[in-house]
């Protein structure tokens, strides 16, 4: 397999032609969201120039063209997740809608009084909120799978934790804090022996592995476009066609029904039914050119080379005494993300001092306060990779740490 | 941005000597005060005399600018009314905002006064507000 080269897909990304405090950017912060590549920028421009119009409403051209870039962008999301048919792909906003709307037009109507939703204690908020929510208004109970001291689900918590009770499982496929990726083939393996459906957060997962939906078998799976070099506002939520179809609407309105009455209403087909109002057709026809863009270069190859970047800045980041990885220490199932922490200085202030140098790193809790308590600790500061960044990159940011060190009056 | 004048020596010594930083015997007022976006938490103590702030500590995890900007504070505030402290309160917000930018008004916020430039690091302004509103709220109260 060739290797990708990152200094020419930087070529792609115009945001790094600038410089961020009179320094060359490092982008280190794609866990929370990524650059967009000329491709992407120029497909959005171009559907806003020649074919923006109201899809699947008029009969004259540029709605007909809108709705040519809608479809077509449902197909291309269908194909690099390998779903079944476009029926079962849903636009949302972004993961945070997708799962409101599982909880919302699932939850409500599947789970009932005494049934048990179980997630891991890794979560993000967005994937625990709306359980809470459903939980307290179906008297459901919520359930959490913990983690060992390597930050992974044992076979054995997955086991004991699913039971005859148990009604949904939500779990994150890569935790945005630990990096480790989670067994979703074994929770999804057990989960469905007694009748559960499965929903898998892939928000950090998508951008950066192949994912098959029929292959791992989940009934949901959910992710965002701007975490995988679309714009933001475009998620999307896949769910298995005969789930989807039992599934009432979450929002109601334009474009998501069949016949409006005076005193009721019947529903269009999926994926319809659950897209109601006028769609984000620019950021479909992002997301579409994204996936283009990554399907172009490969997938395997994007985590081949994520796994190359994570190992070289493990090894630089383990050989200086004050830093402690908050993670994985090795490669065995994990992605290219990296938490750590620096012996008496707050991430907040590793963030701030980074920057100075142009490195730009994401610090705090990440959205997931439950799994912070639960590692007893206030904040993390984590990096996290994708395709342009490069070995340079981790030499600036080690750089950058043990400047930090210096500011704060230690010695490197 | 100069981060100089952020991380200066005096922000510096604040947030390592933690001579603040400690319980109070008896507390008159406990107010805690929370940061959600980035999880700075801290809690404050207050001794009252009168109206008159006999003494004051704090407690809690948070990054060198809150840290240091608690501790700033609750020097500055020790030996003041709540009367005067308020309004100390009032002329640190206005500061960090622009609003307060009279010399002489500045100045008697003593160590407090090396916070000015903050204002241009919009990330961390509300590391450094965080005790100010925190004391507010617990004077709000009495």
């Amino acid at each position: 397999m060739t290797r990708i080269n990152p200094e020419i897909i930087k070529k792609d990304f115009p945001i790094f032609n600038q410089d961020i405090h009179g320094r060359k950017l490092v982008y280190l912060d794609n866990g929370a969201t990524t650059q967009k590549p000329l491709q992407v920028i120029e497909a959005m421009a171009g559907y806003n120039k020649i074919a923006h119009g109201n899809p699947h409403r008029g009969a004259h051209k540029l709605s007909v063209e809108a709705t040519k870039a809608y479809n077509s962008s449902k197909e291309t999301v269908r194909k690099f997740i390998n779903a079944k048919s476009t029926e079962e792909i849903i636009f949302t906003r972004n993961t945070t809608e997708s799962l409101n709307l599982i909880a919302y037009s699932y939850g409500r109507e599947f789970i009932n009084e005494g049934d048990e939703i179980l997630l891991a204690i890794s979560e993000h908020h967005s994937n625990i909120l709306p359980w809470q929510r459903l939980a307290k208004e179906r008297k459901a109970i919520l359930k959490y799978m913990y983690l060992n001291a390597e930050g992974r689900i044992p076979l054995d918590e997955i086991k004991n934790k699913i039971s005859e009770k148990t009604k949904l499982v939500s779990v994150g496929h890569m935790s945005n804090v630990l990096g480790t990726i989670h067994p979703v083939e074994e929770i999804i393996h057990h989960a469905h022996r007694v009748g559960a459906v499965v929903v898998v957060d892939g928000a950090q997962s998508a951008p950066h592995m192949k994912v098959d939906v029929q292959e791992m078998d989940a009934d949901f799976f959910v992710f965002s476009g701007h975490k995988m070099l679309g714009p933001m506002g475009i998620g999307v939520l896949y769910g298995k066609k005969e789930i989807l179809e039992k599934m009432s609407p979450f929002l109601l309105g334009g474009d998501m029904i069949e016949y409006v009455y005076e005193q009721e209403a019947t529903f269009a087909p999926l994926p319809y039914r659950l897209e109601a109002g006028t769609q984000n057709v620019e950021g479909a026809v992002g997301i579409k050119a994204a996936m283009e863009y990554l399907e172009k270069i490969g997938l395997d190859k994007i985590e081949e080379h994520e796994k190359e970047l994570t190992q070289y800045a493990l090894d630089r980041m383990l050989s200086l005494p004050y830093i402690d990885i908050i993670g994985p220490k090795d490669l065995e199932m994990r992605g290219g993300l990296i938490s750590f922490t620096i012996d008496g200085i707050h991430p907040h202030d590793i963030a701030t001092i980074l920057d100075s140098y142009g490195v730009a790193i994401r610090a705090g809790h990440h959205c997931t306060q439950p799994l912070m308590r639960f590692l007893d600790l206030h904040a993390t500061s984590r990096i996290s990779f994708y395709l342009y960044n490069t070995k340079d990159d981790v030499d600036q940011f080690i750089e950058g740490v043990k400047n930090v060190r210096k500011w704060f009056g230690y010695g490197s | 941005m100069d981060l100089n004048s952020i991380y200066s020596q005096l922000i510096m010594e604040h947030n390592r000597s933690g001579h603040n930083k400690k319980h109070l015997p008896n507390p008159d007022i406990t107010e805690k005060g929370h940061n959600p976006s980035c999880g700075d938490d801290i809690t404050l103590e207050l001794k009252l005399n009168g109206d008159t702030i006999e003494d004051a500590a704090f407690t809690g995890v948070g990054c060198a600018i809150s840290q240091a900007s608690t501790s700033m504070m609750i020097d500055l505030i020790k030996g003041n009314t709540i009367e005067e402290a308020l309004k100390l309160v009032e002329i640190f917000l206005g500061m960090i905002k622009k609003e307060v930018t009279n010399e002489e008004e500045l100045e008697k916020l003593e160590d407090a006064i090396v916070l000015q430039n903050i204002s241009n690091m919009p990330a961390r302004v509300k590391c450094a507000v965080l005790a100010w509103h925190t004391l507010k709220e617990a004077l709000s109260d009495v």
